[in-house]
């Protein structure tokens, strides 16, 4: 289960053809780096849910 | 030589220059050890808890050339730059669960480095040998990229020389930063971190909002980026279809590289605790969102005008564009210190594995604690001079050369490393035959007639050498350990790679 969690942003981060596109823009930017750079807070989110299912000392 | 020289930044940087040496030596005497003990000088102790941590790591895997490199490669072809991002997305999910079960069992069995783990592991030394041997080979062209990075902020204040005058700044810059390594080991480059990240955080955030601003917003900044790359091939704001499986592999390539470096290893061990490594594995991943944003740079020096023959020079002259002297000069400061760091971090991996993984086993078994620091002090300026050597004598172009083969060789150790945290069914045999496998054809297929290629196509798509050469690497380890099986002295066992019961609290 934990190593599920883990998948999720690591599969996310690599399906390009999911973001390489421009619209929709925000602030200018183009989706293809807007959407990468929100990925990685939301990968850390990720991270802890796998580590709260671990139970691990944090 | 220094008629076109920009004071004001010069004096700002040479300032924070000289307060970071002071700080390298007074490291010494920081949470205070013996430095004649190797743990001691080269692992500062593992006494680093989860900020200090934080600091070094950051400092250590961030390392200036990157933020040179990775905007210049923005700038020159776009979106496919970005590689970065998701390959920094891809690093702390493995951190997460592979490091702290690799810190837990170095920690019981005193560990410094991969290969001492791996000898631990599988028994055999010419695996050991091969895991150190790659370490050490790939590192040295990492440092002198690190110089790289620094020289190219020393030419951007306008610093000019002939010949080997050219290079007298950073030859004075490296001598220093030997001298305080030797001195303070590990506690040197973590002490300096603190300097340096909060020195980047400031810039990049500055840069990310004020250019920008000054350029009219992101808007205009990507219009005027995608203007630079009509009609060029392979290069704009998305990647283009043959751009995308080579933007996969290399981020998985270089991901499943990163933290087999020695420096990515001395960083790890060098924490104080299993807990420290997870808390950095969910903060590090603030300086992926610095680098990316770093990236981003490379637009904005075509939205500011900058054309330059070589990208790496862009974010340089981008910010003598559009920065006031005394900032630039804050920024340079920031980029040089940031090579000094990952530099310090690397010549002290390189120098633990050297004497723990080479000298030990091979030439001189029985060495004192206080042998053993002395040779890794002694190596550690070895491996620095070597580097500077590379840079003063050798094309820059070798170095890159040599780094892009770097992350081909340093993945061949992977499958030693991080199958050896979870199963012994490997056998010591298997994984030295896939070694060699993927080292020669790694090797081999990077090998280009004009110039390394770092893709070859398998059904006419790129994939990354390092991916194709670990592939092999790992049916070769598997085909081998089926027939030679391990020796079945367990010395690891399963509980050394758990968190350690904490004693009950009264």
């Amino acid at each position: 289960m934990k190593y599920l969690v883990l998948l999720i942003p690591c599969v996310l981060a690599l399906w390009v053809p999911l973001f390489n596109v421009t619209e929709p823009t925000l602030g200018g930017v183009p989706f293809f780096y807007w959407f990468q750079i929100v990925m990685i807070p939301a990968s850390v989110l990720f991270i802890w849910v796998a580590a709260k299912i671990e139970g691990s000392d944090l | 030589m220094i008629e076109h020289l920009n004071w004001t930044a010069t004096i700002v940087f040479v300032a924070f220059f000289v307060l970071v040496t002071v700080l390298g030596f007074v490291a010494s005497h920081w949470k205070s050890g013996d430095l004649s003990e190797l743990h001691e000088w080269g692992l500062g102790g593992r006494r680093f808890g989860s900020w200090i941590t934080w600091f070094l790591l950051g400092g250590d895997l961030y390392t200036a050339y990157t933020v040179i490199a990775v905007p210049a490669l923005v700038y020159a072809v776009g979106a496919y730059g970005f590689f970065a991002v998701p390959y920094t997305i891809l690093i702390y999910p493995f951190v997460f669960i592979a490091m702290p079960r690799l810190w837990n069992v170095a920690h019981k069995k005193g560990y410094i480095t991969a290969s001492d783990f791996v000898f631990g592991r599988y028994g055999n030394k010419w695996l050991e040998l091969a895991v150190a041997f790659t370490g050490i080979l790939a590192t040295m062209p990492y440092i002198a990229l690190q110089l790289v990075g620094m020289e190219k902020v020393i030419v951007a204040l306008g610093f000019q020389g002939e010949g080997y005058m050219a290079h007298a700044p950073l030859t004075i810059a490296f001598v220093v930063l030997a001298l305080y390594t030797y001195k303070s080991g590990l506690r040197a480059p973590a002490m300096i971190a603190f300097v340096k990240d909060i020195m980047i955080y400031v810039f990049v955030i500055a840069a990310v909002i004020l250019i920008p601003i000054e350029l009219g917003g992101y808007g205009k900044v990507f219009e005027a980026a995608a203007k630079a790359y009509e009609g060029k091939q392979n290069a704009g704001l998305l990647l283009t279809q043959a751009q995308m499986v080579p933007f996969i592999t290399l981020a998985i390539g270089s991901a499943m590289a990163l933290f087999m470096y020695p420096h990515s290893m001395t960083g790890v061990l060098s924490a104080s605790s299993a807990k420290a490594i997870r808390h950095n594995a969910m903060s590090l991943p603030a300086y992926s969102v610095l680098l990316a944003l770093i990236a981003l740079l490379g637009f904005m020096a075509h939205a500011a005008g900058v054309k330059v023959a070589n990208p790496q020079d862009a974010v340089p002259q981008l910010f003598l564009k559009m920065f006031p002297d005394w900032f630039t000069g804050f920024c340079f400061a920031a980029i040089a210190i940031g090579a000094l760091v990952p530099a310090a971090v690397m010549s002290i991996g390189a120098a633990n594995t050297f004497t723990r993984n080479v000298w030990r086993p091979f030439v001189h078994p029985n060495m004192t604690p206080s042998e053993e620091s002395f040779l890794a002090k002694l190596m550690s300026l070895i491996v620095k001079v070597g580097a500077l050597a590379v840079i003063l004598f050798m094309p820059t172009k070798f170095a890159i050369d040599l780094q892009l083969l770097g992350g081909v060789w340093m993945i061949q150790v992977f499958p030693a490393v991080v199958f050896g945290l979870y199963t012994r069914w490997f056998s010591g045999t298997g994984l030295l035959a896939g070694w060699v496998v993927g080292f020669v054809f790694g090797t081999y297929l990077s090998w280009g007639p004009t110039a390394w290629v770092p893709m070859s196509p398998i059904d006419g798509v790129g994939v990354f050498n390092a991916l194709i050469a670990v592939a092999a690497n790992i049916v070769v380890a598997t085909a081998v350990s089926a027939v030679f099986r391990p020796a079945s002295d367990e010395t690891i066992r399963h509980v050394d790679f758990e968190d350690q019961m904490e004693p009950a609290k009264a």
